[in-house]
């Protein structure tokens, strides 16, 4: 059958020369941006076209491609607040567009989704809530963002590798730092570690930031991680970005800081120049004048494999894109060195995590001695047998 | 099979001359920003040229004299004397120029520019710039045809073989192929021509004269994890009955029956094992193996490993000329 197609794809290519019908592929980018509190390094505020310039690279990617096909490529951007962003994503549908990439926390995110319904696809590039992806997942909702449980065996594939396998886990106050201390520990439990000290760093609130806090932090720090059981390394679970930061340098042991902040797993990292990804980085960069995020990078492949699809299906429409996505003919390429694909069960785009540490990346998960019998990029995250979804 | 073509009529050439000439492997070092030369005889390092860096796609002029070296980091071309090992005035590439392919008539090249999805035809000697040809994101493989009408680009991120004409540098045809195509390939009659594809796992075999895919190579290694199976380099055998395919990170070349499209055998290699070059008789195969910096020699007869020779740090690319 895939056969076929290539026949047809290049007799198709032949004639488009003289086609005049070009198809044209709408998609949008609808952010929802949350007030909440300021990141502790000034390094981390968020560019204002954050995930805007992953699309935008994206839709010329696109558009390159499309010009050797006949097809045109349009991505809408939308900036919405949480209050409005229901009534931006019903004009979007209204709109005719069915290719709808969000930027919003996990429970927006459902309920876009379910405003969606069958009029469009809607592809997670930000919330990394495994909920989403189990009991919350939606038959219309695909994620090119990693699953807290994915990062989590990521990071934990490569402790257990170098046997730094005592653990001294450091969670958050929020609901999202407890989520992804669970996931910590469902990952360490999966791969052999051991968490031998647990504790919670509680938000107080303030600011994150202010002149000479440092002086209170080198105090506060080493006391806070004073007199914990013997352990190999520090794990932090911070996702809403209050403490992590600080640790490495100001933990009462000489311990390697991993998690949230030290040795972190990421989807990207500027850095990240291996399987072609500098051609990523230098095109990114000379047309956003800024380095790319992983929210630029999953929005990106959100409207690539849109583009492929196109591609692939030489025009199809919603339904033929939709079926071919989720077929096995589908995959991704998107610089990390092999095929990414989407699981079947749950709507997670398959792939490797890096693992990075400031100005360099450490290592790649899975990490080669974890073996799967279907694909070894299912040693990380939630595997067929294990997932909540009943989509 | 240019290599090998041209190793031919070499060959003749060196009975004309007699045994002056000596055979030398050249090989790319991308991380040792190097280039090393083996005696083709011996198989032993005699010399490294350094002063590049990032050298990565690597040819030789028709006649064999002049080593063409892409140095990515450097934005340009480099150029050695193949006896001398002199480097001689550099060729504009354009920016970071990964692979390159040159006319069968030894002039122009015709070079893949990944950041700027431009092809770069260069004049070799007037090092002027004859034309810049707009294809597919990230443009990578380079392969001509035999006859030198058809010059072939694919494109990693469109995943295309663009065919562009030598005489009006315009692209005549787009053939889709699988994810991230690597590298392009003629059979030495001109009838087919192979596209590896790295993230698809495939080599397309196009027929030209209807620019279309009529089969697709895939590969199967026991033990071996699927993802694993990237093809990248490909070289096809003089008489044009056997490819040669260098799998990547599957540390394997696999050898291809021109006349089925099956694999025969698959050859354990060294490391991450990316490009191929047959010696100028076409008795051997060399190939770079990245991860274990070396190249592995091929018996082509016999489809033997012979051995492998430590060279620089990541070997990228390979050329054999005699000289």
């Amino acid at each position: 059958m895939k056969q076929s197609g290539w026949l047809l794809a290049s007799a198709l290519v032949c004639s488009a020369t003289w086609a005049a019908a070009e198809t044209e592929y709408r998609a949008a980018v609808l952010r929802v941006d949350a007030p909440g509190p300021m990141p502790i390094s000034r390094l981390d505020l968020p560019p204002e076209d954050i995930g805007f310039a992953g699309a935008a690279l994206g839709t010329a990617d696109n558009a390159t491609t499309g010009s050797f096909m006949q097809q045109k490529f349009t991505t809408e951007t939308v900036v919405a607040a949480p209050e409005t962003a229901e009534a931006e994503m019903r004009k979007l549908l209204d709109a005719g567009i069915w290719w709808i990439v969000v930027m919003a926390d996990a429970d927006t995110t459902v309920k876009l989704a379910d405003i969606a319904g069958d009029r469009a696809l809607v592809l997670n590039a930000e919330s990394t809530a495994d909920r989403l992806r189990g009991e919350d997942c939606r038959a219309n909702l695909l994620h090119t963002a990693p699953s807290d449980a994915m990062l989590t065996d990521a990071l934990a594939q490569y402790l257990v590798w170098k046997r730094w396998t005592d653990w001294f886990l450091i969670e958050g106050s929020h609901p999202e730092d407890k989520a992804l201390a669970d996931a910590y520990r469902r990952a360490a439990t999966k791969f052999g570690a051991k968490i031998v000290e647990e504790r919670v760093f509680e938000d107080t609130g303030g600011a994150r930031r202010t002149d000479s806090g440092t002086v209170q932090i080198q105090q506060q720090m080493p006391a806070f991680t004073q007199r914990a059981a013997e352990h190999d390394v520090v794990v932090a679970a911070d996702r809403a970005g209050v403490f992590a930061a600080h640790l490495p340098y100001h933990t009462w042991e000489p311990r390697p800081v991993t998690g949230s902040a030290g040795l972190m797993p990421d989807t990207w990292h500027p850095a990240h120049e291996a399987w072609g990804a500098t051609q990523f980085q230098t095109r990114f960069e000379k047309q956003m004048g800024r380095p790319a995020r992983d929210e630029d990078y999953q929005v990106w492949m959100a409207l690539r494999v849109l583009g492929e699809a196109a591609t692939r299906t030489q025009g199809g429409d919603f339904t033929a894109i939709h079926d071919f996505v989720l077929s096995d003919g589908f995959d991704l390429a998107a610089f990390k060195g092999q095929k990414l694909t989407f699981r079947d069960w749950d709507g997670q785009l398959r792939q490797p995590i890096l693992l990075t540490a400031d100005r360099v990346v450490v290592s790649v998960s899975p990490q080669a001695e974890f073996l799967h019998q279907v694909s070894q990029l299912d040693t990380l995250g939630i595997d067929r047998p294990e997932t909540a979804c009943r989509k | 099979m240019r290599t090998a073509r041209f190793g031919i009529l070499l060959a003749s050439a060196a009975f004309a001359a007699g045994p002056a000439l000596a055979e030398k492997i050249f090989v790319s070092n991308e991380k040792g920003n190097t280039v090393t030369v083996l005696d083709g005889a011996t198989h032993e390092v005699i010399h490294t040229i350094e002063g590049m860096q990032r050298p990565r796609g690597i040819t030789a002029s028709p006649d064999g004299k002049h080593i063409y070296v892409c140095a990515s980091d450097d934005n340009l071309v480099r150029v050695y004397d193949s006896t001398t090992y002199e480097e001689l005035p550099s060729l504009p590439s354009g920016p970071d120029p990964e692979l390159f392919v040159l006319h069968p008539s030894g002039n122009p090249l015709y070079i893949a520019n990944e950041d700027d999805n431009i092809v770069t035809v260069v004049d070799v000697e007037t090092r002027q710039v004859l034309a810049e040809v707009p294809v597919g994101v990230e443009p990578e493989g380079m392969g001509v045809s035999p006859d030198g009408t058809i010059v072939v680009n694919t494109s990693e991120t469109t995943n295309m073989a663009h065919l562009i004409d030598t005489s009006s540098f315009e692209i005549v045809e787009n053939v889709l192929v699988d994810s991230r195509p690597r590298f392009a390939q003629y059979t030495p009659d001109g009838k087919f021509l192979l596209v590896s594809a790295e993230i698809g796992g495939t080599v397309s075999v196009i027929d030209p004269a209807l620019s279309e895919v009529v089969h697709k190579i895939t590969f199967e290694v026991p033990g071996v994890l699927p993802e694993a199976l990237q093809p990248v380099g490909v070289r096809v055998t003089a008489d044009g009955k056997k490819a040669y395919v260098a799998l990547g990170p599957a540390n394997r070349v696999a050898v291809v029956d021109t006349a089925t499209w099956e694999v025969t055998d698959y050859l354990l290699v060294g490391q991450r094992v990316w490009q191929l070059a047959f010696s100028p008789d076409g008795k051997f195969l060399y190939t770079t193996n990245g991860n274990s910096n070396d190249i592995s020699i091929i018996d082509v007869a016999t489809d033997k490993v012979l051995k492998s020779v430590q060279v620089g740090e990541q070997p990228w690319g390979v050329v054999a000329v005699e000289s």
